[in-house]
């Protein structure tokens, strides 16, 4: 059952639906396209090529960009780095505070994810407190060599002492603002806008 | 002794009448534009109340001896006074069992202490009612309680035999035997009525014919050696059809329905709440009406309570484990006015019929279900018909609360309840 | 969902999908190096069994253990011939000691019910059998199994699918939860059982009857076989154990008149060579061990959804808002919502 509508990177209580037209856009299709390929070159670099690396993706559209981003560096590289994705429902800290919410999948690749490099992969980074959960859930999987983080957008208001390693785009933003992406795979089209 | 004058009460839902009450008879019952100063009486302005006859019911369970903790003949007579009543019979279920002339006369000796309404036990037909063998009818009908009325009620007399010699021995004392219709193989572990809701609450059923080949048979028993057979607790559209029957035949058969029969349906038995397990248990929409029907055209000929207080644990915990039967005695006269007078089946000298001359017959009582007229003994009941009333447990004159009608809200209320002549309730309150 | 699991009547067909979806992701835990998750820490999960079934308690055990609950064992058999004030007792007695569910197995037809509404416990109550009324965690596991083997791909329900219950459906509380629940999915379900041992007014229930095995087995898509005990004989409801075997057991012969993708059920414990044939029971087509299997991840999926979120106690009345993805707005992408 996933939504519809696209998922905002704000928690629900500020400002009310307005549709999905509303806002500034921020990146359109062909910056967020250059965003990706930025990120996958970055990863190569830092991983100084694609061995053992694996993109675990942060469901639902962490799952889309990971899988992007392997499809980018196999142009590259001509190899297929392993993707997967991660749900983090269980271990979030706000889970007994909201009703019970259906589970996302979980798919690790064969390989596993002990001794390899993992790239977490998640479309809006803000308090960080999702990927304080993906890290715990990862340690439930295995035993990675490192873990590094790729977000698309960097909006700021830390909560945890998190930061990405990789970013397509740091946004400023106010806590009462928005962001919202769209991805062709999920919601018909690319786009990041803010309100 | 105090001498009462009821001023402006509607006898049977007629026009205003005096009734002067003295010496435990009614002295006169007189016009209201006659009415004279009337000396030295305590005068009850009844304008606008109905007067009832003396309630009497045929079948009530006092649990005395044996279970004070759920109801003794003081707390159960006070009940009864509070629902209009001036005479109970105690069914023979006590511990130790009504199966003697000691234990009958006991009752009715505690009735008499009690002095809220007339208690008139009733003997077990078996020893124990274990359905083995008749227990001393004959005693217990030359003892000083008087009995005339023999039932195993919670059991069936199941044996043919044995309820056809039971029928024939109290011929001899003008007695009857008050049958419980429930053929026992039939009804093992029954839990609820069997339809279509036990198959889906998983509560094993208790078919309609587990009573209707028990009254079946036993019409035709009575028929044949020629005696009285009283029918109690009668809940399913096909037993009134086989009464119905009998009654064209002329055979000397009565029965009773009980209020909860007139009002309430299994399916309350999907909360599972042992509140209403009952034996007979409830039964349908159509049982309900047929019931009604029944009473209303005289093939039901009374409404007898079945008043069965049981203490709250028996009655707090899973249905299987629970106790069978709910109070009655409180409610019975507010539910009769709304099954069967508020909807026009009958009128107040139909309910004064149905719940104090003919069950008084049958039970071959004097001095009750009278006549409200002069000179007859003063057992009358005024009550509001106009009243509502919401019906909580707390309030229960009896010592028990498993009450089915909690919260639910009533026609009428018993406004005052004078047994030969002695107010047991005034002002709604007990005296 | 509802704060309770008392009956299977009680899910709408989004609720039993959920379940279904959430012990799908559930299951491959199974696989994993870790079998936990950290959802339930913290709350306290009461097994109260009235009755003695090991399988059930171990299934509950198991699953509400993996997702890091506290369990609490409480065995109050024997406990038949007295009243039921020990029910209400126990029932206070786990509420001093904090119990956020209650899953209990109870000898008396409703006794979940009493236990969820007489006001004697505010923890969640999960039915894992009472009587001969209900037992829906062992439909939601049944239908778990049947979507595995006949619609596999993703979003593929139950609609239109056949299934077989055979047996002593009278005293059978798996049968009744199955009925029920497997009309909601939309599958078609047989009751085919000797009219002593179908209960009285399943003319009303969604289903079909029939008292005739091999008539139905080369339609169904399921057969789910049901346990009869020997004691049924004594009471007439059929004349001898070899006699219900000729009807109405499933041996080798009748299951070769099976279509090839059907497979074969039984809610166990079984009893060999009276319903059910060993030869038959050890089949390719039997997927009887693979029910226990689904048990777990079903029972986790059923206590997650209904503890895993929001204290009941902060909801308002008797339910728990429909735990849907984003049900107050769309978060889990980023999920960045803030605490």
């Amino acid at each position: 059952m996933p939504p519809t509508q696209p998922e905002l990177a704000e928690q629900p209580d500020t400002g009310s639906e307005t549709g999905p037209d509303t806002g500034r856009t921020v990146l359109d299709a062909r910056d967020l396209s250059r965003a990706l390929t930025r990120i996958s070159h970055e990863i190569l670099e830092r991983n100084r090529g694609s061995r053992d690396l694996v993109l675990l993706g942060i469901p639902t559209r962490g799952v889309h960009l990971a899988h992007r981003i392997a499809a980018k560096i196999s142009e590259v590289e001509g190899i297929d780095v392993p993707v997967g994705s991660l749900d983090v429902t269980m271990y979030r800290d706000d889970l007994r505070m909201r009703p019970a919410r259906a589970l996302l999948p979980t798919e690790i690749p064969p390989g596993g994810i002990d001794d390899k490099t993992v790239v977490l992969v998640d479309d809006v980074l803000y308090s960080g407190r999702t990927i304080r959960a993906a890290l715990d859930a990862m340690n439930d999987i295995g035993r990675p060599r490192a873990v590094r983080l790729a977000v698309l957008v960097d909006r700021g208001h830390r909560d945890l002492p998190i930061r990405a390693d990789f970013v397509g785009k740091n946004l400023p933003t106010s806590t009462a603002e928005s962001v919202a992406v769209r991805l062709e795979e999920h919601d018909g089209e690319d786009s990041v806008t803010i309100r | 002794m105090t001498d009462y004058l009821l001023t402006g009460a509607r006898i049977l839902g007629g026009e205003p009448s005096d009734i002067l009450i003295a010496d435990g008879r009614i002295a006169s019952v007189t016009d209201v534009s006659t009415r004279s100063n009337a000396g030295d009486v305590e005068t009850i302005d009844a304008t606008g109340l109905i007067a009832l006859p003396g309630l009497v019911d045929l079948h009530t369970h006092l649990r005395e001896p044996g279970r004070e903790d759920a109801e003794t003949v003081e707390t159960g007579t006070r009940a009864a006074a509070m629902g209009g009543f001036t005479a109970v019979h105690a069914m023979a279920n006590t511990e130790p069992v009504a199966d003697t002339a000691g234990v009958v006369e006991q009752v009715w000796r505690l009735g008499r202490e009690a002095g809220y309404c007339d208690v008139f036990p009733v003997g077990a037909v078996t020893v124990g009612l274990a359905g083995e063998r008749l227990a001393e009818l004959g005693a217990m009908a030359d003892s000083a309680a008087r009995v005339r009325v023999f039932s195993d009620d919670g059991k069936c007399v199941s044996d043919p035999v044995l309820m056809r010699r039971a029928l024939e021995y109290v011929k001899a004392f003008d007695g009857v035997i008050a049958q419980h219709p429930q053929e026992p193989r039939l009804t093992e572990e029954a839990q609820m009525n069997e339809g279509e809701l036990s198959g889906r609450l998983g509560l094993r059923g208790w078919p309609a014919v587990a009573e209707e080949a028990i009254i079946a048979r036993d019409c035709l028993l009575a028929a044949h050696v020629g005696s009285r057979l009283h029918v109690c607790h009668v809940s399913t559209a096909g037993s009134v059809e086989i009464l119905r029957w009998a009654r064209t035949k002329g055979w000397n058969v009565t029965a009773e329905v009980c209020p909860h029969h007139l009002l309430l349906t299994d399916e309350l038995a999907a909360t599972y709440d042992p509140i209403y397990k009952v034996n007979p248990p409830l039964r349908t929409q159509a049982d309900v009406e047929a019931v009604r029907a029944g009473l209303a055209d005289g093939t039901l000929d009374i409404v007898a309570t079945d008043h069965a207080p049981h203490p709250h644990e028996d009655k707090d915990c899973e249905w299987q484990a629970a106790a069978f039967g709910m109070l009655g005695l409180e409610t019975a006269l507010s539910i009769v006015q709304h099954t069967m007078v508020d909807t026009g089946l009958i009128d107040w000298a139909g309910v004064a019929e149905r719940m104090s001359a003919v069950p008084a017959r049958i039970g071959r009582l004097e001095g009750h279900g009278r006549p409200i007229a002069e000179g007859e003994p003063a057992n009358v009941v005024l009550y509001d018909a106009a009243a509502t009333r919401t019906i909580e447990a707390s309030e229960m004159a009896s010592l028990s609360r498993n009450t089915p009608y909690a919260g639910m809200e009533l026609p009428g209320r018993v406004v005052a309840t004078f047994l030969r002549g002695k107010p047991t309730v005034l002002d709604g309150k007990l005296t | 969902m509802k704060k309770h699991l008392l009956s299977a009547a009680d899910l709408t067909r989004d609720d039993a999908e959920l379940i279904l979806e959430t012990a799908e992701e559930l299951r491959s835990l199974a696989d994993r190096p870790i079998k936990k998750l950290p959802a339930l820490r913290g709350r306290t999960i009461v097994n109260l069994f009235f009755e003695d079934s090991t399988r059930t308690r171990i299934s509950f055990e198991a699953a509400a253990k993996r997702l890091s609950a506290d369990v609490i064992n409480f065995s109050a058999k024997g406990s038949s011939l007295s009243k039921g004030e020990s029910l209400k007792d126990t029932a206070l007695t786990l509420e001093a000691m904090g119990a956020d569910a209650v899953v209990v197995r109870h000898w008396a037809s409703g006794a979940p019910h009493n236990l969820a509404n007489a006001g004697w416990s505010r923890s969640s109550v999960i039915n894992a059998g009472d009587g001969t009324h209900e037992h829906p965690t062992q439909a939601l596991l049944d239908a778990f199994t049947m979507t595995r083997h006949l619609a596999p791909e993703k979003g593929q329900g139950l609609d239109g699918r056949r299934v077989a219950i055979v047996g002593d459906v009278l005293h059978s509380r798996v049968a009744r939860s199955n009925a029920l629940l497997l009309h909601t999915l939309g599958a078609e379900v047989t009751l085919v059982a000797p009219p002593t041992l179908l209960p009285y007014g399943v003319d009303s229930w969604n289903v079909q009857t029939s008292y005739d095995l091999d008539a139905v087995l080369p339609k169904t898509d399921v057969v789910m076989m049901l346990r009869v005990q020997r004691e049924r004989m004594n009471a007439s409801y059929f004349p001898s154990v070899r006699e219900y075997s000729r009807r109405y057991g499933l041996d080798a012969r009748r299951m070769a008149t099976l279509q090839d993708h059907a497979i074969v059920m039984h809610p166990g414990p079984m009893i060999r060579g009276m319903e059910i044939t060993a030869d038959v029971a050890d089949s390719e087509r039997s997927v009887i061990v693979e029910q226990v299997t689904n048990g777990v991840a079903v029972r986790m999926a059923v206590l997650y959804l209904l503890l895993g979120g929001a204290e009941p106690a902060i909801t308002t009345g008797d339910t728990v808002p429909e735990p849907v993805e984003g049900s107050t707005g769309p978060t889990t992408g980023d999920g960045e919502n803030d605490a």
